[in-house]
């Protein structure tokens, strides 16, 4: 079975984000740029899917951000493959474009699964796996916690998550997209020195794009919502702080 | 009266882990006594005690040891290491090396520990905040915290704040007391602000080694760019590694702990000790600064001189004193232990603590004032027992806090 | 294309979702404002009896189908791709949920049109429609012009107010005709996974009630569990509270229990230790009482009271309750 993992990189929020002087975007020079999680957990799903299936996993990422460092985690962690695929966009394309470019370099390849993360946190046009099944007429499941083989390899049974703790067991025939939420364990550990050797001796594979029509996204404008500095203290006596909490918890629509 | 000898640096160069390599070497020594097992505070709730897990491994049971929950248990407060007749470096040597062994296997780590190892690659801090934001404690400190990259000049003292007095409020507390101290007493320090990373003794400890390899590297670098005459720390754990191991790599510098730093000025400190602080005290050695580097003095001579105190002992204090349960990798498995160890030695310290009749117990190591405030609402002790890390409990007698 | 904006009507064992009553309220104001209709979506089997529930709107799409009884992303896809052909709207509105996040994606692609998701406004200015999606963790906001085009919108659940749904009019019906079988879905539901029975699991709870040694004994818990109900959320704790028994482990937030990021995080009677901060710092809000004013909580709280949390948790119910009524009434 093969199996192709999207990842993509997103701003690492820790170190924060600043939006650049036009007001609309964000200012790549503020940016450190990291694995989005959820496609850290697809990738994660894949490894478990190969060690019980001897499946092939192949990782693709677009070449954005510093994909270097997660391609080569990819790989120590037990990846088959790694592909860069160049763009001639300067920024991070749209998810519509994205899917478009990864649909038209996965066109004809035989992968019997496509995974990547259901959202990340840049996401403002939808999700990357949704988009690319439908390019691609492939069935697409979304916060998806878990995948099994069954009959062989043409059935998939996977469980996508609802809200409260409740999920819906489902099987889809392959080949299938899924949009991964979590993995059935938390991403694996790769030790520095390990991850410090494939960076040195790795050779990352780069593919070229066939051009796509690009689908922006209309930002007319970017911005942060105003910050305190510590905590603004109520006063006065318990009956009357609890008044005022209450305002507070109207104003964020958390009083039922 | 002088200051107690303190044992010789390890000779440089060697390999990169001198104590691993002469363990390596020693557990063949091992003559089975089980000092190490009586000695050792998690040894009930091992899988197997440290008698019986050496002489497994030197049957070649390495497996099962590896896999067991011993490695993961020792708090690595060395008192097995200073007891062992033969000199086995157990805690600290051997146990590392087990620990290592699971990690490098790429076998499944506990999450809290994973996550805890991550930041620190990503951010050089096991928070995982970001660096920019290390010297912020500094900004409401209310004196000049001067950062060694903007000073454009050599200085005297280095202070290397490492990462919970960074980044912990209670940790940052602390750290804005001693710089008003450090300005009182008119050293000359800077700071490395946003340029500073974890010196990676919690992380080599953990075992992981390539890590601590890639700190190690780094920290090199940074401090090899600055002149200084002496560092000095506040965090034990990470003064221990940067005296003891980072020579062996080239990074050999003059560092002490900021007790001893304080007592070697305590003629100029004694007169500011201005306020009364009437109470009865007890100190509790931290292992880094107690038996992995013998500064049992100078905390005590600190303690002393502020007017008021009456200093008192604790059943165990000194070499014997019990590890608060916070050394090597434990300090992310807390969950880990709190699953497998009913009676925890945070909790027994502070009831040896309550028994001297003690109000007030002293720590200086910043891993502590939180595990032991949580030990004393657990065991009831709440308004019997406060904990005071030394630097507040000057700066209160130096009416600076 | 016409001026309508549909709603897609999610619901879940005979009763509409929230999100659909919250779409209806807003789509109701989008559709007044570009001269449109409101029409609701209503895509399942054998749901005839949901459609007394849309009265609010103008027209109802029904397609009513045993492929469609549970969702999968294909048939319902599909569905709609049929309904879109005839007459395009102006709008698709969604909830952005299990449902909606899949549906949204798949179905922009298969039909090209533009879609835009993490909405939390809607809004129409100088004739034209702008979206507000909040970003990066909620740390950024973006603004985006509408395409001219027929657009689907989902929308984050609480964005909007609940609509009235009480019987005002009689709706219009039209059935999406779809084809007996449908050969091409490739999903098959198969069942539902309930969540085990048990405690509770914090970390899904929106609103958490956390108390620390402030709350002083175990008898006191009751009350922080009559707030938790009052405002729908769920009681977790400090280690020691957890460590004296009165809280099982799955309640115990922080370093060495579960990290939590709810809405709303009141922290009561907790000192704000640096392991139980690490759990809950980055809750979107964050209330802390403590009678200690240096209590490290308050360094990175949003809002704080010096009082007495035990004083402070019976008068907050009551508020709370009465601010309830108020809403409901």
């Amino acid at each position: 079975m093969n199996i192709a993992v999207l990842t993509k990189q997103v701003p690492d929020l820790v170190e924060g984000v600043e939006i650049d002087s036009t007001g609309k975007a964000v200012d790549p020079e503020s940016i450190r740029y990291i694995l989005s999680e959820s496609d850290d957990h697809a990738l994660e799903e894949a490894l478990l899917l190969k060690e019980r299936t001897q499946a092939r996993v192949e990782v693709f990422s677009l070449e954005t951000g510093e994909v270097r460092d997660s391609l080569c985690a990819a790989l120590a962690k037990g990846a088959d493959r790694v592909v860069i695929v160049a763009t001639s966009a300067d920024a991070p394309p749209s998810n519509h474009t994205a899917a478009k470019i990864f649909a038209s370099v996965l066109q004809g390849l035989s992968f019997d699964l496509i995974l990547t993360g259901v959202r990340a946190i840049d996401d403002l046009d939808g999700s990357l796996g949704g988009l690319l099944a439908g390019y691609l007429n492939l069935p697409y499941v979304g916060l998806v916690r878990k995948v099994e083989m069954a009959d062989g390899t043409s059935m998939a049974v996977i469980q996508k998550e609802y809200p409260g703790g409740f999920a819906a067991e489902l099987e889809v025939k392959l080949p299938a997209v899924l949009g991964v939420q979590a993995a059935e364990q938390p991403p694996r550990y790769v030790p520095v020195s390990r991850l410090r050797q494939v960076m040195k001796t790795a050779s990352l594979e780069e593919k070229d794009a066939a051009p796509v029509e690009a689908e922006i996204v209309e930002v007319v404008r970017m911005f942060k919502p105003e910050e305190g500095a510590g905590a603004a203290i109520l006063s006065g006596t318990p009956e009357e702080v609890a008044r005022q909490m209450v305002d507070l918890f109207a104003e964020r629509r958390l009083v039922r | 009266m002088g200051l107690v000898q303190v044992p010789p640096i390890p000779a440089a160069p060697g390999p990169l882990f001198p104590e691993l390599a002469r363990a390596e070497e020693n557990f063949r020594k091992c003559i089975q006594c089980g000092v190490c097992s009586g000695s050792c505070p998690m040894g009930e709730a091992m899988d197997y005690a440290p008698r019986k897990a050496v002489k497994m491994l030197l049957e070649g049971r390495f497996n099962e040891v590896v896999e067991s929950n011993t490695p993961w248990l020792c708090v690595s407060c060395h008192t097995c290491a200073v007891r062992c007749p033969s000199k086995l470096e157990i805690s600290d040597g051997l146990f590392p090396a087990l620990r290592a062994a699971v990690v490098a296997e790429g076998k499944a780590l506990d999450q809290d520990l994973q996550k805890a190892l991550q930041n620190t690659y990503l951010y050089g801090n096991p928070m995982g905040i970001s660096p920019k934001k290390r010297a912020d404690w500094a900004k409401t400190a209310g004196v000049p915290v001067p950062v060694i990259s903007q000073l454009k000049r050599p200085v005297d003292v280095l202070w290397i704040v490492e990462c919970n007095p960074s980044f912990e409020p209670r940790g940052m507390e602390i750290s804005r007391l001693l710089a008003r101290i450090l300005n009182t007493l008119g050293v000359d320090f800077a700071i490395l602000g946003s340029e500073e990373r974890c010196l990676g003794d919690c992380e080599w400890l953990a075992g992981e080694r390539g890590l601590f390899e890639m700190l190690i590297e780094r920290n090199i670098e940074i401090l090899n760019k600055y002149k200084f005459r002496e560092i000095i720390m506040t965090d034990p754990h990470s003064y221990r590694t940067l005296r003891n191991i980072y020579p062996a790599l080239g990074g050999r510098y003059n560092v002490q702990p900021v007790v001893a730093f304080l007592a070697e000025r305590l003629d100029h400190l004694k007169p500011l000790l201005k306020k009364r602080l009437s109470a009865t005290i007890t100190y509790h050695d931290s292992c880094c600064l107690g038996r992995k580097t013998a500064h049992y003095e100078e905390p005590r001579m600190l303690l002393a001189a502020i007017p008021g105190i009456k200093l008192v002992e604790m059943i165990q204090n000194r070499e014997s004193a019990l590890c608060c349960g916070g050394g090597a990798s434990t300090i992310y498995l807390d969950r880990f232990i709190q699953e497998r160890v009913k009676d925890r030695l945070a909790d027994r310290r502070i009831m040896q603590a309550v028994a001297t009749g003690a109000e007030t117990l002293a720590v200086a190591c910043p891993f502590e004032p939180a595990r032991f405030e949580d030990a004393v609402k657990i065991t009831g002790q709440e308004g019997k027992l406060v904990v005071r890390d030394i630097i507040e409990l000057l700066a209160e007698s130096m009416e600076l806090n | 294309m016409t001026q309508d904006v549909w709603v897609i009507a999610e619901h879940f064992q005979g009763r509409l979702n929230d999100i659909t009553r919250e779409l209806i309220g807003k789509g109701r104001e989008l559709a007044q404002a570009v001269a449109g209709k409101l029409v609701a979506v209503l895509l399942g089997s054998e749901t005839k009896s949901l459609i007394s529930e849309l009265a609010a709107v103008d027209a109802v799409l029904v397609a009513d189908h045993p492929d469609l009884r549970e969702f999968t992303a294909e048939a319902h896809s599909l569905a709609l791709e049929t309904a879109l052909k005839d007459a395009p709207p102006r709008l698709v509105l969604m909830g952005s949920t299990s449902v909606g996040l899949d549906l949204l994606s798949l179905l922009s692609a298969r039909t090209a049109l533009p879609c835009l998701d993490n909405c939390t406004k809607l809004e129409v200015r100088d004739g034209k429609l702008f979206t507000t999606s909040q970003i990066y963790g909620g740390k950024v906001f973006a603004e985006v012009a509408v395409a001219e085009t027929t657009t689907l919108v989902a929308v984050v659940p609480g964005s909007f107010p609940k609509s009235e749904t009480e019987a005002m009019g009689r709706p219009e019906v039209h059935e999406i005709p779809l084809p007996a079988s449908l050969p091409e879905v490739r999903t098959k539901f198969r069942k539902l996974i309930e969540p085990p029975p048990g405690d509770v699991d914090i970390t899904q709870s929106s609103v958490l009630v956390a108390v620390g040694r402030g709350i002083q004994n175990a008898d006191n818990l009751a009350m922080a569990e009559e707030l938790a109900e009052a405002m729908g959320g769920a009681v977790c704790a400090s280690r020691p509270v957890i460590d004296q028994g009165w809280l099982p482990l799955t309640r115990q937030v922080g370093k060495s229990g579960m990290t939590v990021k709810p809405k709303l995080y009141l922290a009561l009677g907790i000192s704000g230790a640096p392991e139980h901060w690490e759990g809950m710092k980055n809750s979107e809000l964050i209330v802390a009482v403590n009678t200690d004013p240096r209590a490290p909580i308050f360094a990175g709280a949003h809002y704080g009271a010096v009082v007495d949390a035990l004083d402070l948790i019976p008068a907050l119910t009551e508020e709370v309750r009465k601010a309830n009524m108020k809403k409901a009434s």
